[in-house]
């Protein structure tokens, strides 16, 4: 009896290393799932484009939409803590940087911090800038600018420096 | 050898690229694109792709494209795209993107660099023979910042395709070239040794491993070049020169545990067994889990041995024995742990993630397989791809399942909006037309007395701009002489002639004022003008804040119920590849744990061995001194 067990062990250890050591894989078919892995990558891209479609029509209709984009201007060497964006005196935002954002920021990156939905006609947009220059000092800026909402959608821009903080309007 | 130029070129791009692919330097005018960039620049593929892909559709749907922002960032947009899709390690995509840049209406130097790209993929891809087609497809001007690396890759295609004269040649130009200290020489050497070219090649590997640099990558580069040579010329039988080309080798770099191993193996080759134990006393102190650490476990007491100190070996053995004992333990438990999905779980610890070197950090969490065993396993080309494409399916994975809650919230904003606004909308409407008839009806007498006074100005007709009193006054004379019309005796009398006068003064009054009046009444018409005018954007701005409300409510669900379809079949499918894509992983993971621990057994038998023999040899030893004594 005990030979038989032994026997049956030894046959599923057998067994067990050959599974271990039976299944490779090969190039092909790492080659094959980096294919299929790409299609789906492609599907969710489009799922995406479409969610972000449907999101901004029914979220952010274009007659009440407006964006506000910040970039740095360009040869700035401070670094940004934070900005806040106010609308007609109430903060929609505001922002911590990671170091991640900030240099994406200083590569020329533009960030849409916030997007929301106003009426048409004219709205106060207050930007606030806390930040270290490069010599380690902090400092903290405030601009005000009027916003002419039309009927498309707003685009606000905002260029961030040092010395002042600069509006486009689109 | 393939993958060995693989790894190199991924060293080499890693030197010589930042972000992978993003070249664009300065903040482009469309913020849009700029939103994209930021993305990239932050390494979020996915984002900085959907981004970029929905600017550059809007753009293609544009009825004037040339007014848009993007226009004068067009090329750039479409070459980025790319970029990003190669770096999110979509290559059919990337590839695509890129040859539709090439076979577009570009110029020489934008095609080149498309060129370079695409080869460069190809060969990252492990096709050789793809990539040399495409470079050979190079003509003409090639831009400044990448002929060099141009040149570099077309050799490392070379010597791919096997054709080391070639890439010899190449590579012998480029030795001087900035950015590729290190690499140029040893690819040479190498494509040297293999064209035959024996002693040229080796004088290229030792000139490589005399580099003076701060770089690590260069330092590193030139340890490789220094390993390869010494077992080449450990090959050759040259031990006094593998000696001193292992010893340049850093004590701290990646190479130096191996080095170290050789720098022993020269030193006993040599008959100096007393050397070797220097290097090797310092490898074996060192992380247990390198191979070549565990060789020179074996290899130490091995010296002692030759040293004829058969104590200290068979000591030596025993420590040797019992680490390996350890590490045969701890490979099975590896084993083990991966095979209970612990691994796979651990590599998505979105914490572990923070780390750079989070592979490592690995083995801090508790059940997870011993990750030293697996680092050579992790640098390589397949299980890093694989290792993305999981983490990339992961990632996916989040996405779709936030996307199917925020599905949820879209229909539960769309019924409120529907419970709000549909018993509101009758009465609105209702109102809306009453006042709609109104305002049609004032702009239409508005445009009659438009249009009369037009007329008057060539017509004049003073009686249209009788005050009402003054109508009102004429028309009671005339009612007055119809009355006394009916009476009259048909002479006329004083009452006539009152009548007369009055109606002059009427008449006189309204002749005379005419022209004032005329002004005035122009006047009034350009200042109904004025808010007749702001009607028809007071009519459209309700037309618009209509649609608006119902719109943000009504055709949503056709699309939600479409990409609730399509999210279900890719969670679907992603759950499917995850599956796959982890099981071979874990396969991999697998095999690299049971080779070691093969390994090691073979170490423990060769171990346990010795180490009887040298017990055997001590006690002999012994007993020959005893006897002498």
């Amino acid at each position: 009896m005990l030979r038989v067990i032994a026997i049956l062990v030894t046959i599923l250890v057998l067994i067990l290393s050959y599974s271990a050591h039976a299944e490779e894989v090969s190039r092909a078919q790492v080659k094959g799932l980096d294919e299929q892995v790409q299609e789906i990558k492609s599907d969710v891209l489009a799922i995406a484009a479409e969610l972000n479609e449907l999101e901004e029509k029914l979220l952010y209709p274009s007659h009440t939409q407006v964006a506000v984009f910040v970039s740095l201007a360009e040869g700035e060497e401070f670094s940004v803590d934070s900005v806040g964006i106010s609308l007609n005196g109430e903060e929609v935002i505001h922002h911590l940087y990671t170091f991640k954002e900030l240099e994406a920021l200083r590569r020329g990156g533009v960030q849409r911090i916030y997007t929301g939905n106003i009426r048409t006609g004219a709205h106060q947009l207050e930007a606030t800038l806390i930040g270290r220059s490069a010599g380690g000092t902090d400092f903290r800026t405030t601009e005000n600018f009027t916003i002419q909402k039309e009927a498309g959608p707003g685009i606000v821009e905002i260029i961030l420096a040092q010395r002042a903080i600069t509006f486009k309007d689109r | 050898m393939f993958r060995l130029l693989v790894l190199l070129t991924y060293l080499l791009c890693a030197v010589s690229a930042t972000a992978a692919g993003v070249n664009t330097p300065k903040k482009p005018a469309d913020p849009f694109f700029g939103e994209a960039l930021y993305y990239a620049y932050q390494e979020e593929w996915f984002a900085a792709i959907a981004r970029l892909d929905t600017e550059l559709g809007q753009f293609y749907e544009l009825d004037e494209p040339e007014l848009d922002s993007l226009f004068h960032h067009l090329g750039e947009a479409e070459f980025d795209v790319g970029d990003f899709e190669l770096a999110y390690r979509m290559h059919h995509r990337g590839g695509r993107a890129i040859k539709a840049v090439i076979e577009g209406n570009v110029g020489e130097e934008v095609r080149n660099a498309a060129i370079f790209r695409l080869a460069r993929i190809f060969f990252q891809k492990e096709q050789p023979g793809n990539a040399l087609l495409t470079v050979e497809r190079v003509s003409g001007t090639v831009p400044e910042k990448i002929r060099d690396d141009l040149a570099f890759l077309r050799a490392q295609i070379l010597m791919a395709n096997g054709d080391f004269p070639g890439a010899a040649a190449i590579l012998a130009e480029l030795r001087e070239a900035g950015g590729l200290e290190g690499f140029a020489s040893y690819n040479l050497g190498i494509a040297l040794i293999r064209s035959g070219k024996i002693a040229e090649g080796r004088r290229y590997l030792d000139l490589t491993g005399r580099i003076v640099s701060d770089e690590p990558v260069v330092q590193a580069i030139r340890d490789k070049a220094n390993l390869v040579l010494g077992y080449k010329l450990m090959e050759e039988n040259d031990f006094e020169g593998a000696k001193e080309v292992f010893d340049r080798v850093r004590l701290s770099g990646p190479f130096s545990n191996r080095a170290l191993l050789g720098s022993g193996w020269a030193d006993i080759s040599r008959g100096d067994f007393e050397k070797s134990l220097t290097p090797w006393s310092i490898l074996i102190e060192r992380e247990i889990t390198d191979p070549a650490v565990q060789e020179g476990m074996l290899a130490v007491p091995y010296a002692y041995g030759k040293l004829g100190m058969f104590s200290n070996a068979a000591i030596r053995y025993g420590e040797a024995l019992a680490s390996f004992n350890s590490e045969i333990d701890k490979l099975g438990a590896s084993i083990r742990s991966i095979r209970e999905g612990k691994f796979l779980r651990a590599l998505v610890r979105e914490e572990v993630k923070q780390d750079a070197d989070w592979v490592v950090k690995l083995r801090e969490l508790p059940e997870t397989p011993e990750t030293y065993y697996l680092l050579n396993l992790m640098s390589s080309h397949s299980f890093q791809e694989s290792l993305k494409n999981y983490l990339d399916l992961d990632e996916l994975r989040r996405k779709l399942e936030v996307w199917d809650r925020d599905l949820n919230a879209f229909e539960e904003i769309i019924a409120l909006r529907e419970a709000y606004y549909t018993p509101l909308l009758p009465e609105i409407d209702d109102k809306f037309r009453r006042l709609d008839s109104k305002m049609r009806l004032r702009l239409e007498q508005r445009d009659n007395i438009g249009n009369r006074l037009r007329a008057m100005l060539v017509a004049p007709r003073p009686d249209y701009l009788a005050t009402m009193e003054e109508r009102l006054f004429g028309e009671r004379i005339v009612r007055l002489e119809q009355i006394m019309a009916t009476r009259s005796t048909g002479e006329p009398g004083e009452l006539t002639e009152r009548f007369g006068r009055l109606r002059g003064v009427l008449d006189w009054n309204i002749y005379s004022q005419y022209d004032q009046r005329f002004t005035e009444a122009h006047q009034s018409l350009r200042d109904l003008n004025l808010v007749a005018d702001l009607l028809p954007a007071q009519y459209f701005s309700f037309v618009r804040t209509r649609q608006g409300a119902v719109q943000s409510y009504q055709g949503y669900d056709d699309t939600i119920r479409r990409l609730r379809i399509r999210i279900k079949a890719a969670k679907g499918e992603v759950r499917e590849l995850m599956a796959r894509q982890g099981h071979m992983l874990e396969v991999m993971a697998l095999n690299e744990l049971t080779g070691r621990r093969t390994r090691l057994e073979e170490f423990q038998v060769k171990a346990r061995f010795a180490m009887a023999d040298s017990y055997d040899r001590a006690i002999g030893a012994q007993g020959r001194k005893g006897e002498g004594q």
